[in-house]
């Protein structure tokens, strides 16, 4: 097919979900993200791979989301640069500097072009993602001296915390400037968890690289063991069993109500509501223990893998998971009246940390944050792959875009994730859960794309020789969301940064890889 | 007000004392109570450092403090700062972006101190490894008391890594 009237050849692949792939020149690049931009679309993700030992170039890959598929271009990027993008989709601009920074490609144009993953652990004219770097290669570990934005002017000060925090969270470093206690700017300086994993992915198997995938943000293990096993599904050309597909979403939800309810917990929390933790922790420990004693691991890590999942469940499983919904349902919903009643919370949620429609919309702000301002985007209800297309998922979206609409955003989604879990363990098919990986094709090109409950992760995987891998590039939401937390704390106060931050609740580990 | 009281009499005390079904975690929970009792004065206080894990254990150190472990029921608890702590709780491999901050972490707490590496990468660098990016296990940056093996290792575990830190550390 074409892609409209930019003359752009692409090609669908094979997986369960719609994504089309094609070559691009460097106007083509620009003109099919300006399309994409002013259809509505999004921007999914962008990385680069090194592809000079097949006697071709440097490239650059862009993921679009449009009209209900995914829109993948590759750009060769001969010059070692290609045209920025960040004009026109902002939350590129991090992207292209993680590009820049692992493989040495910039963009063209690009108005920020600081650094962004490397600190000092390797030289800035080493690039770790090339085929020619010699991982042994002792790097000096010098300062990191990275040009933050200076506010100045009379009574300004800046406030610099972390990266290691106050509390058991993860690290990075927040620079904030202000007067008072009133917030001018915030500015994130992250990359401190940056542990080489798309680096590691090239020495691994394809059997291998699904226990990576599952621990690139251990928080959403089951939404990145997913997206990993669908693109390995893509590149092999199978479909797992029935079965293994509705368990999955069966986990996927588990995981998403999981960690909804420690959100809200600790949003109740951080507002003075410690009984909000006590309560909503209670009944995260309570499917936890569920998750080890009906499937081996209380995150569900390594229970999806390639080809289906490792774990069934059998009629006392269901019983079991049923009567635990009931009784989280209830307590849900009550804890959900007390929040909404709370003089003290809701002074607290209301009006905090507010992304507003307009800006969520045109500046990238997805998952559920996008939800709760408005952004009605969930892969799960606009590009429903099995089990979802029968489920028929009744999306969530509030457009407070504030502290409140992310806390009542996650309470609607816990409901929403019990009632569908209630349907598959009512029509859960009879199949096998697992079967057989065939080899992959050498330099195949698969895509896993799953609405994890943070937003969706892709997973772009490229095959090696001998069902190794060649290239995997994990994404995580939190690319998208991260910018938006800077924008959402202007002209709140200091104190409310670690609720606001809560409500988010984005990945590090995710973002850093 | 009435909502909370009620649901708080409804949910009862969920914290796990003796007799319970889980005898290990009663003994667990019983010794290293007692062990922070006679050492640390009914107080150890613990700074956790996440050196680069992919955050599945931070997951269990939270949950540590849920109703069922309340690890603050037994003395124990989590204090922001390294100054303020007996003890550094250090999760993932180190990556060389943490190196630094995990040094000075280090020796910004007080001695005599106790160190316990968390996970199968605090152990050994896990499925991470040693690389251009990671420094592999946290003993090859700081010196380390006890390891707890696990991806993620159980609230369980964890306490009983911090119980061993202690007795180890008596010895």
């Amino acid at each position: 097919m074409r892609f409209e009237d930019l003359q752009i050849q692409v090609t669908q692949l094979p997986g369960a979900m719609p994504v089309w792939h094609g070559c691009v020149d460097a106007d083509q690049w620009r003109e099919a993200c300006l399309h994409v931009r002013d259809a509505g679309g999004r921007l999914v993700a962008l990385w680069g791979t090194d592809d000079t030992d097949r006697g071709a170039a440097l490239c650059v890959h862009v993921a679009l989301a449009w009209q209900s598929r995914l829109m993948v271009l590759s750009l060769p990027a001969a010059k070692g640069s290609y045209p920025d993008i960040a004009a026109i989709f902002p939350s590129a601009n991090r992207m292209q500097r993680a590009v820049h920074d692992l493989l040495g490609l910039r963009a063209d144009g690009a108005v920020d072009q600081r650094k962004w993953l490397r600190h000092a652990a390797w030289p800035e004219n080493t690039f770790p993602l090339r085929r020619d770097f010699d991982d042994a290669a002792t790097c000096t570990n010098g300062v990191d001296a990275y040009p933050f934005v200076k506010v100045e002017g009379e009574g300004v000060h800046e406030i610099p915390v972390g990266p290691v925090h106050a509390g058991t969270i993860e690290p990075g470093h927040f620079r904030f400037s202000v007067v008072g206690e009133g917030v001018l700017k915030l500015e994130e300086r992250l990359g401190y968890k940056h542990k080489g994993i798309e680096k590691r992915f090239e020495s691994m198997t394809l059997a291998q690289g699904a226990r990576l995938a599952g621990r690139v943000s251990g928080d959403s293990t089951v939404a990145y063991a997913w997206a990993y096993a669908m693109a390995v599904e893509g590149v092999t050309g199978i479909t797992p069993p029935p079965r293994a597909l509705w368990l999955r979403a069966l986990f996927l939800e588990r995981e998403r109500i999981g960690q909804h309810l420690w959100d809200l917990g600790y949003m109740g929390n951080d507002a003075g509501l410690a009984f909000g933790l006590a309560q909503f922790s209670r009944l995260r420990e309570d499917m936890l223990r569920t998750n080890a004693a009906l499937f081996g691991h209380r995150y569900l890590m390594d229970v999806i893998c390639p080809g289906g999942v490792a774990r069934d469940v059998d009629a006392d499983g269901i019983d079991r998971i049923r009567h635990e919904l009931k009784e989280i349902v209830k307590t849900v919903v009550t804890l959900r009246a007390i929040y909404i009643d709370h003089a003290g919370l809701q002074d607290r949620f209301v009006d905090c940390g507010r992304i507003r429609q307009d800006h969520a919309a045109r500046l990238g702000l997805g998952g559920l944050a996008g939800r709760a301002s408005g952004v009605a985007c969930d892969l799960r209800a606009q590009i429903p792959s099995s089990p979802y297309d029968e489920l028929g998922l009744n999306m969530v979206v509030r457009t407070g875009g504030d502290v409140a609409a992310r806390a009542t955003v996650r309470a609607d989604e816990i409901v929403e994730s019990l009632r569908l879990i209630e349907r598959i363990l009512s029509n859960l098919p009879s199949s096998d859960i697992l079967i057989q990986t065939p080899d992959a094709p050498e330099y195949a090109f698969g895509v896993g794309w799953v609405e994890g409950w943070r937003g969706e992760v892709l997973i772009a995987l490229e095959t090696g020789a001998a069902n190794r891998i060649r290239r995997c590039h994990p994404h995580d939401p939190s690319w998208q969301n991260w910018p938006l937390l800077e924008r959402a704390v202007l002209g709140n106060i200091v104190p409310d940064f670690p609720l606001i931050n809560k409500s988010f609740n984005l990945s590090y580990s995710g973002q850093d890889l | 007000m009435y909502q909370i009281l009620k649901q708080i009499a409804i949910t009862g005390i969920k914290t796990e004392a003796p007799p319970t079904t889980d005898e290990s975690l009663r003994v667990v929970a019983q010794r290293l109570k007692a062990e922070v009792l006679a050492h640390f004065h009914g107080a150890l206080a613990i700074r956790h450092v996440d050196a680069g894990s992919c955050n599945g254990c931070e997951l269990e150190i939270n949950a540590l403090s849920n109703p069922y472990y309340n690890i603050e029921g037994l003395g124990i608890k989590f204090v922001a700062s390294p100054r303020h702590a007996d003890m550094l709780l250090v999760t993932g491999p180190v990556s060389r972006h943490m190196e630094t901050a995990l040094r000075r972490t280090y020796e910004a707490t007080p001695d005599p101190k106790l160190v316990v590496a968390l996970g199968d990468c605090g152990c050994t660098g896990g499925i991470f490894g040693e690389s251009y990016a990671s420094c592999g296990r946290v003993s090859n940056v700081i010196p380390v008391d006890v390891a707890v093996p696990g991806c993620p290792p159980a609230p369980y575990a964890i306490m009983q890594g911090i119980l061993t830190a202690i007795i180890v550390a008596k010895t």
